[in-house]
């Protein structure tokens, strides 16, 4: 008991440092993601054929296989195959690749959800706008885009929770999130070695952080629930 | 001068051709009534008038000018399209208000966003946004629900929401006003507001095409009726003579099945 209170400062300088890694992946994919996402989305609903068929092909390749494949081929692929890494070295180059294969992964994802929300507002709440003389931006704006949120907020709020668990899983290219600092500990890290209660403790963190998240998913749809869709 | 002139219009979804050859004028301050089951095309025509649909054929003036012409693509351009619907007004059967905003916010919305191209908006904001909130704040009142503004839909009951939708047709200042149904989505006893609001609408100035299956509402309040059965007008006229002494077969058929039903 002595010897855990012992490690237990220096385990949890080591995980707040690569939790603010994965908070960091945790944010950039968001603010990637997001809009990437409604491009997409507006992509996969375009009526030039072209665009949606291969709008919807490229979701598919990305939703129907591993995130952590992903991972492995948009950081080795560049380097071993083509022999021209763009990545650089070091964290900042694993940090540029995860960052990048989780954008693209999120915003398919999030492109889905986006597209049920748009297509889930019913049909007369677009032909009310036009007999009003609106144009369609207008109409997507004023009218539906409020009722799109409302609409996302719940299944959006689940595909936020999972990304900031999935962010472990850069772990596989060694970024050094916090997944990898508790692991550290099982071989030598600080003069701590054999210890495997650091890579268990790591899971506090991230409740605690899904806790805070589920609390502002909360308030948004309360916000939101001062009308009826 | 006829306020609308429809001539020959036409329109197929698919294999099935939804009107056959419509015409038919209004002279302004006129309301026309359009009675005929379900399928025979009524819906469809008033959707066309507000440029919902495109006819495959046949064309439309309003005040002489040329709004659409199936032969002319020049009539057919997206951009001017936005323009011409302002001729005309839609009150859907099912209200289609905008839940997110109140009942005042619902009449105002499109006016304001209209407005904004104006110079005179970018010159004096405040005083337009007053003007227009004080003319929605009128159209509420007219239609009876002053007590009602700051009310979202889902706070109003189905005839209360009808009526906003009224308020926020008016609005606009369309030159034609049309009702597809206004009271088909409504509980019995909530009908008799809304067509009391209609009725009360009725002035030399305002032209208006009722879609309705109510009968005796359509004898009371409009000045020509027309009966549509498959695509094709068959029976147009006078209000009392079409509803009671009706000529054509068809119309004696549709209205039979009517009184039966009541």
């Amino acid at each position: 008991m002595q010897l855990f209170f012992q490690q237990f400062p220096i385990v949890v300088r080591s995980l707040n440092i690569g939790f603010l890694q994965t908070l960091k992946l945790f944010f950039v994919t968001l603010i990637g993601a997001l809009p990437l996402g409604l491009l997409i989305a507006f992509g996969s609903m375009s009526r030039v054929k072209p665009i949606s068929v291969l709008t919807r092909i490229a979701v598919w390749i990305v939703r129907g296989s591993p995130l952590m494949i992903q991972l492995l081929i948009i950081f080795y692929f560049p380097g071993i195959v083509l022999h021209k890494s763009i990545w650089g070295g070091g964290e900042a180059g694993r940090f540029a690749a995860a960052s990048t294969a989780f954008i693209i992964n999120y915003a398919c994802y999030f492109s889905e959800i986006y597209r049920g929300g748009i297509q889930s507002v019913p049909v007369g709440q677009e032909e009310a706008g036009l007999v009003l003389g609106m144009t369609k931006s207008q109409i997507f704006l004023h009218v539906k885009l409020s009722q799109v949120i409302k609409r996302i907020v719940p299944p959006m709020s689940n595909e936020i929770i999972t990304l900031v668990k999935d962010t472990s899983l850069a772990r596989i290219i060694a970024l050094q999130e916090i997944i990898w600092a508790g692991q550290a500990f099982m071989k030598s890290s600080q003069g701590i070695s054999g210890a495997i209660w650091p890579l268990f403790f790591t899971g506090v963190y991230y409740l605690i952080c899904n806790g805070l998240l589920t609390l502002l998913f909360g308030w948004v749809e309360r916000k939101l629930g001062y009308y009826k869709v | 001068m006829a306020i609308l002139e429809v001539s020959n219009i036409r329109k197929s979804f698919g294999n099935v051709e939804v009107l056959k050859d419509i015409s038919f004028t209004m002279e302004k301050g006129e309301a026309l009534s359009i009675i005929g089951s379900s399928g025979s095309g009524k819906t469809t025509l008033l959707r066309c008038l507000n440029f919902l649909e495109r006819p495959d054929g046949g064309s439309i003036r309003v005040n002489g000018e040329k709004l659409f012409d199936a032969a002319d693509a020049a009539t057919q351009r997206d951009k001017e399209v936005r323009r011409k619907r302002l001729h005309f007004g839609l009150v859907f059967q099912s209200f289609n208000l905008f839940p997110q905003y109140t009942a005042l916010k619902n009449v105002m919305l499109a006016v304001e966003l209209l407005a904004k191209e104006t110079p005179e908006y970018k010159a004096d904001k405040r005083a337009v946004r007053e003007r227009i909130e004080a003319e929605a704040r009128a159209l509420l009142e007219q239609v009876g629900l002053q007590n009602r503004m700051q009310n979202y839909p889902w706070q109003l009951s189905g005839g209360q929401q009808q009526r906003v939708a009224i308020a926020r047709a008016l609005a606009l200042k369309p030159d034609i006003l049309c009702f597809d149904e206004p009271t088909s989505a409504l509980d019995p006893e909530l009908t008799g507001e809304v067509l009391r609001v209609i009725r009360s609408l009725k002035t030399d100035e305002r032209t208006m095409i009722i879609v309705t299956h109510e009968m005796e509402f359509a004898r009371d309040v409009s000045d020509q009726v027309i009966f549509m059965d498959g695509g094709v007008i068959v029976e147009q006229g006078d209000p009392a003579e079409i509803i009671n002494n009706p000529k054509e077969e068809r119309t004696i058929q549709f209205l039979r099945r009517f009184s039966g039903n009541e």
